[in-house]
């Protein structure tokens, strides 16, 4: 297979995926996963709260352990694949952060900010870099972007050091279209290799990550059974196996991997994700995917209805990180409805 | 009266925004508006507005002490670790809007009067000015203050180069000050830049793990507080009142600027510059000098 046809697996089951369970992944539920991923060959694990290193906090919700305890046992249980964290400046610093998860043995940062704020990341790119370190620049929510604009913040990561850039579909947001508009473009601009990373909320995770490849990314995130924020992300199994079909080599084990789907099943949630009709507001909102648990429990809360809470946090451009607002938003829906 | 002998150093938003502040009041007088370059926005209003400017940095502040009763440093924290001990050395107040963390931190509501016996005043950061009055007020007011939190979100368009570059710095000083005048034991501070068109107001949230919460005695507490902050900083407006939920107490706030030099929406730098004053006029009401 030639190197062209190479496309690089990245799967932040165990990060994306403690979304849909509040941040409560265990640390024997890390450990049974990593060691199926590892057995399958996925080059790249991604572990962490869902909002990433330094993330556990009253304001995105606690983890249930805390980010030593979730790397260091993630670490011993890879073998080969490399183990690789979300950091969002704002969340994590170098010092308290970055350089504790170094120690434990962290081998990509996947630095991220939203997709217009990328000088950032400038500071943690350059330590990481420095640290040796594998870095990836990862944009969120590039729905909220056009493709020029993504084009100049993706040019400032890698002048930074970033090796990779991701765009993320955080919201869930994109058609085909879209990303083939944006990715193209990224790909024409960049002289390092672009990624992709969806979300399912309006069904077309992997249909967006196929378009992405076709048009020249090189690297995908996949979760096993989708395990992720919201509807989920693009189904790993799944992604491998149209991939085979399409004859990209991702040097991952096909049967392993539907082994490790099995497992993730079985032994980190209570329920497969699904597109929920209010995951189809929240990615029709184009409103970050891991709002959804926290809009639900607070429009309960205030007893308002969580499809007006998505389109008016929508309204708002709210982006990642600003789950305070879903209380005041409840609020004041509640309040307009006794003004009735 | 006599007022107050101030010089800005630093020529960027922070720096033109205060003397736009200083001109205002009763108490200050700016004597000196110096920066590096000659050319910046801000030393052509300044200039615009008659005052005297100088690009020589801290150079010019040696020169001309004599006539200097307190510098506002606006450069960053790198900066002010050189400039602090020039100031000590020459008897010149100095209050910091860098994250240097050098001097006695300074929340004017909290803490406005024992301040007084330093020379070197931190301003410690915009979201720190925002939420640590609320965390004090729940210190005040609570008996065991397992931990504390705060989220700020301010528009991109007021985040300039250097907050950008300083995230960290501006994360571990907001978290100190948390600790500081809150008693919690644990304390965490979040940041988050948006970029929605129209800019949105700067809004700060700040959360508490309190075993036993008094929520009629917090209640009480956070509206005083917010009342003296109201003196000083005329957009902080409490939007969520102390709330109890899902195990948490939760209190968000909006400010809004005065639009003097930043448009209203930067709430995150005119909270700083609205405290670094009050703090000023403390000094110059005391007539105090070092």
């Amino acid at each position: 297979m030639s190197q062209d046809n190479h496309i690089l697996i990245s799967d932040p089951t165990l990060r994306d995926g403690n979304h849909a369970v509040s941040h409560q992944l265990t640390a024997k539920q890390i450990a049974l996963y990593c060691s199926a991923a590892d057995r399958a060959g996925i080059p790249i694990v991604e572990v962490g709260h869902g909002n990433g290193l330094g993330a556990s906090s009253l304001q995105v919700g606690l983890a249930a352990i805390d980010d030593f305890t979730m790397l260091t046992t993630a670490r011993d249980n890879l073998k080969s694949s490399k183990l690789a964290v979300h950091v969002i400046p704002g969340f994590a610093t170098i010092e308290k952060d970055i350089k504790p998860a170094i120690e434990y043995g962290v081998d990509v940062f996947r630095v991220a900010a939203h997709c217009t704020e990328a000088d950032v990341t400038e500071r943690h790119i350059h330590f990481c870099r420095n640290e040796g370190k594998t870095v990836f620049g990862v944009l969120m929510m590039t729905h909220m972007a056009d493709r020029f604009l993504l084009a100049e913040e993706a040019t400032k990561m890698q002048a930074y050091g970033a090796e990779a850039v991701i765009l993320m579909d955080s919201a869930g947001n994109y058609l085909p279209s879209d990303v083939v508009e944006k990715v193209s473009h990224l790909v024409e601009t960049l002289s390092i290799p672009v990624g992709f990373h969806a979300h399912n909320n309006l069904g077309m995770a992997i249909a967006n990550s196929i378009a992405a490849v076709e048009c020249g990314a090189l690297i995908l995130d996949g979760c096993a059974r989708g395990f992720g924020a919201g509807a989920g992300n693009t189904q790993l199994e799944a992604l491998i196996a149209v991939l085979e079909r399409m004859k990209y080599s991702t040097g991952v084990d096909l049967y392993k991997t539907l082994d490790a789907g099995n497992l993730a099943e079985r032994e980190l949630m209570k329920v497969i994700p699904t597109i929920s009709s209010t995951s189809i507001v929240s990615g029709l909102s184009g409103v970050f995917s891991g709002f959804l648990k926290p809009v639900n429990r607070i429009s309960q809360e205030f007893g308002v209805n969580p499809r007006d809470v998505f389109f008016e946090l929508g309204r708002r451009k709210v982006v990642a990180g600003q789950e305070d607002i879903i209380i005041e938003v409840a609020k004041s829906l509640k309040g307009s409805k006794y003004d009735e | 009266m006599k007022k107050f002998k101030v010089a800005i150093l630093g020529t960027g938003n922070i720096g033109t925004d205060l003397l736009i502040k200083v001109q205002r009041s009763q108490y200050l007088e700016c004597v000196a508006f110096v920066g590096r370059n000659t050319n910046s926005s801000g030393m052509a209003k300044a200039r615009e507005m008659g005052i005297t400017c100088s690009d020589k940095s801290i150079e010019f502040i040696k020169q001309n002490h004599k006539n200097i009763d307190l510098v506002f440093d606006a450069t960053s924290a790198k900066d002010h670790l050189l400039h602090a001990p020039v100031f000590k050395d020459l008897g010149i107040i100095a209050i910091d809007l860098t994250p240097a963390k050098v001097g006695v931190m300074s929340v004017p509501a909290a803490n406005l009067s024992d301040c007084l016996a330093a020379d070197n005043i931190n301003m410690i950061t915009c979201g720190g000015q925002a939420s640590i009055p609320l965390a004090y007020a729940i210190g005040q007011s609570q008996k065991n203050v397992e931990y504390i939190e705060t989220v700020s979100i301010i528009a991109s368009k007021s985040a300039g180069p250097a907050t950008r570059r300083n995230l960290d710095e501006y994360i571990q000083t907001t978290e100190k000050g948390l600790i500081e005048f809150s008693g919690a034991k644990a304390s965490k501070a979040i940041i988050n830049l948006n970029p929605a068109i129209p800019c949105i107001n700067m809004q700060t949230t700040v959360y508490a793990k309190v075993s036993n919460p008094n929520m009629d005695s917090l209640n009480t507490s956070v509206s005083e507080i917010v009342e003296k902050i109201k003196k000083y900083v005329p957009g902080y407006e409490l939007i969520v009142p102390p709330l109890y939920e899902n195990g948490r107490i939760s209190i968000m706030v909006k400010v809004r600027g005065l639009g003097d030099y930043l448009p209203e929406y930067a709430g995150n730098l005119d909270i700083i510059n609205c405290a670094a004053i009050a703090m000023a006029e403390e000094y110059a009401k005391n007539g105090l000098e070092v």
